[in-house]
């Protein structure tokens, strides 16, 4: 297996009090798999990402406990120097905003070429050349001529490409992308998309799609994991969780998204918001907006039942949810 | 953007089953169409407002508590400063001159043979009114011109622009002794005159600036799209959110007007005797620096103080009110 | 759903132009910023126009003509046969009353120093003779009812309440004047998928309760065929295609509706095989410089040397005028063609199975 968060535990120290933001995630990606981690806002699901990349500010944010294994080494017990050389060279990070995450006084080929110098101890010159290579591959048109502009000369979608070519600049075993495509026009996501999942074949990644969107995971995971209130709440391979989802949350976000080829005279509403992480409802996090809940539901957490050998469900009554 | 569980919407949203349960009534009655319902949970918090949750901070933080007790103090000595000096700052005694620290007059003689303590409790109020009217005038002239700079634009704004840039060119020492070198009014008037002049041009900035930020919000569009007129508009949406970086650019510069008119008054050319002020009592005591630091070091210790106090009060009022931090 | 066509809302020939200058007191135009460039439509009573468009394709400035927020350096909004362009003053602020609008972002939208009453209260305080002083709170707390809110909660702030709570209060503010006609821009777009689903409902339970007209403006194709009676595609300041929702999405005739639809991910992972996508080549070209001829034809994959020589209006293609049919609707392409694009209806998927009338 590639990478392997155990029971990771994320807390946030804040003036109001402590927010639980991830509370015992677990899931696996492996080389040339896709990963869709979805959930809302407060879910929980770039949390995690961070926590595996290390990029997660602490404080306020604290790791209370689990593990982060990447190729069998627990991540958490490296030195931060050990650290940084796995981070860039084995698994690298998309954001969703490409031009605040990218330099804005220094030319994209500087900056793409800045990894190699850094990382591989090439010369400005071999460097340069290299990102051009980069631009070329994530198909920037007229490559070469453009790798002396700035990030603010490139259109949404060009960025996003700028970006990737970043990503995939020291060649990882593992990208992590965080609503990659979010910020862009459909036109644009569909280009951007496209692109991702053919450099991951091509390189044979791993690729962790963090989003809130049920329409690009169906497109491009293999496996997704659902996030609600920092736990996955269920877990299953792609094809399955449509057809018919083992989870209430999950089948409430399912029937409440509009779709294209069909018009409906209502939309599902799941009732209620999402909880204040300072607060979590005992019991089963989602209790208190579940059609389905019982009294065990607000006794008991729900531990993640095996549905079926490669899917779970933190549901006490997954049966009657799998069931309709 | 990554997500910030602990961001205070996340905090504000509030959940649990008290919260599902006010909503109960009129959820029934509203939408029992919806099959969910609108979002259960309301607030639970007492209201709050950006005021209140500033002086929440406020309270808590050592700096303010500290720099607001010693305002306080100097402004209850500035209105009433029998209070804790019984002598007159201008009964002296020649024979007494330079004289140090004695019983009842803690703080020794001047050249003049004057009470230092007594002129240095004196002073207080000299500087005080100073700083608060010319911070008030600087306040109230740049937040309404950067103000309506802000919110008309256009070649009333591209004037003003370059007005104030000239202003910003001025040297403020070489200015007020060119200036004030020509008045003869002993009052403290010509000095406030001559920090407005200067230093509106600093509020202007900040509050042109910031209604520029609070224009493009959409409740002004929304507002604007009611039909609402440019004064609603000007005084009920944007002033209060752009009136917070002005208080704090006013506060820090209170304190350093204070300095200013001490400058002034030290070179000759601000206020003059028989004024009881920190910068004449300064500019008098160096000649005698060698022989008597007593009388330099009280007054400009004084000063020193009052200057630190409200430049102190302003970056913990600034701590408060800058939602960045928040 | 609509069974006798009443217009009440036209828009003829719209055009705004910025134009862009250089120098400091002595500004000369140098160009101009062609964000709308000569919009048609017609919005009738009671009905839903969704419009759907890419970011910077004008329809957030169409919007704002039309709630009067931007004047147009062209063209005619006429308001029930008035046209509202020409108006000002009194008049004008009695014709605002009936077309309101609901603002994307619920976090900038509501200002932060007012409580939740006056946000929704300020309408009639601009125009008092709606209701007089002493019943305007009970009307604020009628209007809290009617969005879904505990009407207790008139003296909380904004920041108390979460997203979908704010946009909730947005959409009570436009109601309170009882507009005819509300322009929603992207009132859904900054809320998570569990609640966007809340705000729709409410706003097609609104529209029947208050006999309400929408021009529904997003960039979720989805969103607005759920919502809408009829779509218009905007592309670089115009309308490409209009027409009934599955004229627009069954039988499309333009190849930007064609590539946009087959853009959109489908919540279904089994559609991914089967499912042809056209993807476009380049991207949206700048509005201070308009492509010749079709606007779209640096993008589009059927261009010829006719697209840049000549532009196509806004009409029934000449091969459609023959025939009755959905795919007989306004479309801007010379070289017209239907396809489908969007997967058939499966009957049985989990959706709410609710048809089309």
């Amino acid at each position: 297996m590639l990478l392997e968060v155990r029971d990771l535990h994320v807390e946030f120290r804040t003036r109001d009090g402590v927010a639980k933001a991830v509370n015992g995630v677990d899931y696996s990606v492996d080389e040339g798999e896709t990963l869709a981690v979805l959930g809302e806002s407060g879910s929980g699901k770039s949390v995690t990402a961070q926590a595996v990349m290390g990029i997660l500010d602490m404080p306020p944010g604290r790791i209370t406990g689990g593990e982060i294994l990447f190729r069998g080494q627990d991540l958490l017990k490296l030195k931060e120097d050990e650290r940084r050389k796995v981070r860039g060279a084995e698994m690298a990070m998309i954001f969703q905003d490409a031009l605040s995450s990218l330099n804005p006084v220094l030319s994209v080929g500087d900056q793409l070429g800045e990894m190699f110098v850094v990382h591989r101890g090439m010369s400005r010159k071999d460097a340069r050349a290299k990102a051009v290579e980069l631009m070329d591959r994530v198909r920037i048109p007229a490559a070469a001529a453009r790798v002396k502009d700035y990030p603010h000369q490139f259109s949404g979608g060009m960025r996003q490409r700028i970006m990737i070519a970043m990503a995939l600049a020291l060649e990882p075993a593992l990208i992590i992308a965080d609503e990659p495509t979010t910020a862009l026009d459909v036109t644009v996501q569909a280009q951007v998309m496209d692109l991702l999942a053919e450099l991951q074949r091509e390189y044979n990644m791993g690729l962790i799609l963090i989003t809130h969107d049920l329409g690009v995971v169906a497109d491009v995971a293999d496996k997704i994991a659902v996030m609600y209130a920092g736990r996955i709440v269920e877990s299953a391979p792609v094809h399955d969780i449509y057809k018919a989802p083992a989870h209430p949350y999950t089948r409430g976000l399912l029937d409440s998204i509009p779709r294209l080829d069909q018009k409906g005279q209502e939309l599902y509403a799941i009732k209620g918001l999402p909880p204040n992480l300072m607060n979590i409802p005992p019991g089963c996090a989602f209790n208190p907006r579940c059609p389905m809940a019982q009294d065990v539901c607000r006794t008991d957490v729900p531990p993640l039942y095996e549905v079926d050998e490669d899917r779970g469900s933190a549901c006490h009554f997954w049966r009657e949810c799998l069931n309709g | 953007m990554p997500e910030q569980p602990y961001e205070p919407e996340g905090a504000i949203a509030g959940t649990g089953m008290g919260g599902a349960m006010d909503l109960a009534a009129s959820e029934a009655v509203t939408l029992e169409k919806t099959p969910g319902g609108p979002e259960g949970t309301g607030p639970q918090q007492k209201p709050r407002s950006l005021w209140s949750d500033a002086w929440r901070d406020l309270r808590r933080n050592p700096v303010f508590i500290i720099s607001g007790l010693v305002i306080l103090f100097l402004v209850v000595i500035s209105l009433w400063p029998s209070l804790i000096a019984s002598g007159n700052p201008l009964k002296c005694d020649l024979a007494k001159a330079q004289e140090g620290s004695q019983p009842g007059h803690p703080f020794g003689y001047d050249g003049q043979g004057c009470d230092v303590y007594t002129r240095t409790v004196y002073g207080t109020r000299i500087s005080i009114s100073v700083g608060v009217l010319a911070t008030l005038g600087v306040a109230v002239l740049g937040s309404v011109l950067g103000g309506l700079a802000g919110y008309f634009g256009g070649a009333w704004d591209s004037v003003m622009s370059r007005i104030t840039d000239i202003f910003f060119a001025i040297p403020v020492v070489l200015g007020g002794l060119v200036l004030l070198s020509v008045v003869t009014s002993n009052t403290i008037w010509p000095v406030i005159g001559f920090i407005v002049l200067l230093g509106w041009t600093q509020v202007y900035r900040i509050a042109r600036g910031s209604v520029i930020t609070a224009k493009q919000n959409d409740y002004v569009q929304a507002a604007r799209a009611l039909g609402a007129s440019d004064s609603r508009i000007l005084l009920r949406h944007i002033a209060p959110n752009a009136v917070a970086p002005v208080i704090v650019v006013a506060t820090i510069a209170l304190g350093t007007y204070i300095a200013l008119e001490a400058t002034l008054s030290y070179l000759g050319v601000g206020l003059k005797p028989p004024t009881v002020s920190w910068g004449i009592d300064i500019s008098s005591a160096s000649a005698y620096i060698r022989n008597a630091p007593h009388m330099l070091l009280w007054p400009a210790g004084a000063l020193a103080i009052t200057v630190l106090a409200f430049i102190m009060l302003g970056d913990a009022v600034r701590d408060a009110l800058d939602p960045k931090l928040r | 759903m609509v069974d006798h066509l009443e217009p009440i809302l036209e828009v003829s020939g719209l055009v705004k132009h910025y134009p862009l200058t250089q120098g400091i007191l002595f500004k000369k135009q140098v160009g101009a910023v062609k964000a709308v460039d000569g919009v048609d439509f017609t919005l009738n009573k009671g009905e839903t126009l969704g419009i759907v468009g890419e970011s910077g394709c004008g329809k957030s400035t169409v919007a704002k003509m039309l709630v009067n927020l931007e004047r147009p350096t062209e063209g005619l909004i006429k308001y029930k046969g008035e046209d509202l362009t020409k108006l000002s003053g009194k008049a004008l602020k009695s014709v605002r009353r009936n077309i309101q609008m609901v603002f994307q972002d619920p976090y900038t939208s509501l200002n932060p120093r007012m409580t939740v009453g006056d946000i929704i209260g300020e309408p009639y305080e601009i125009h008092p003779e709606v209701a007089p002083k002493g019943d305007r709170r009970k009307k604020v707390q009628e209007l809290l009812d009617v969005v879904g809110l505990n009407p207790e909660y008139i003296n909380r702030y904004p920041h108390q309440f979460s997203g979908g709570q704010r946009q909730r209060i947005g959409i009570a503010r436009g109601l309170a004047l009882r507009p005819e006609v509300i322009v929603a821009d992207e009132p859904v777009s900054a809320l998570d998928v569990s609640v966007q689903a809340q705000v729709i409902n409410l706003l097609d339970r609104l529209q029947s309760e208050f006999e309400l007209s929408y021009v529904f403006i997003a960039h979720d194709l989805s969103i607005v065929r759920h919502i809408s009676d009829r779509v218009g595609v905007m592309y670089l300041g115009r309308i490409v295609e209009i027409g009934r929702d599955e004229e627009i999405y069954d039988h499309p005739t333009h190849p930007y509706t064609q590539a946009l639809l087959s853009a959109v991910p489908v919540p279904d992972p089994e559609a991914r095989e089967h499912r042809e996508r056209i993807i476009l080549a380049g991207d949206v070209p700048s509005p201070t410089n308009i492509p010749s001829g079709c606007r779209f034809r640096t993008r589009c994959w059927k261009a010829r040397e006719r697209c840049a020589l000549e532009v196509p209006l806004l009409a029934v293609p000449a091969e459609f005028r023959s025939v009755s049919g959905p795919a007989a609707h306004d479309s801007a392409c010379h070289f017209a063609e239907e396809k489908q694009v969007v997967p058939s209806e499966e009957p049985g998927g989990m959706s709410p199975e609710g048809q089309e009338e």
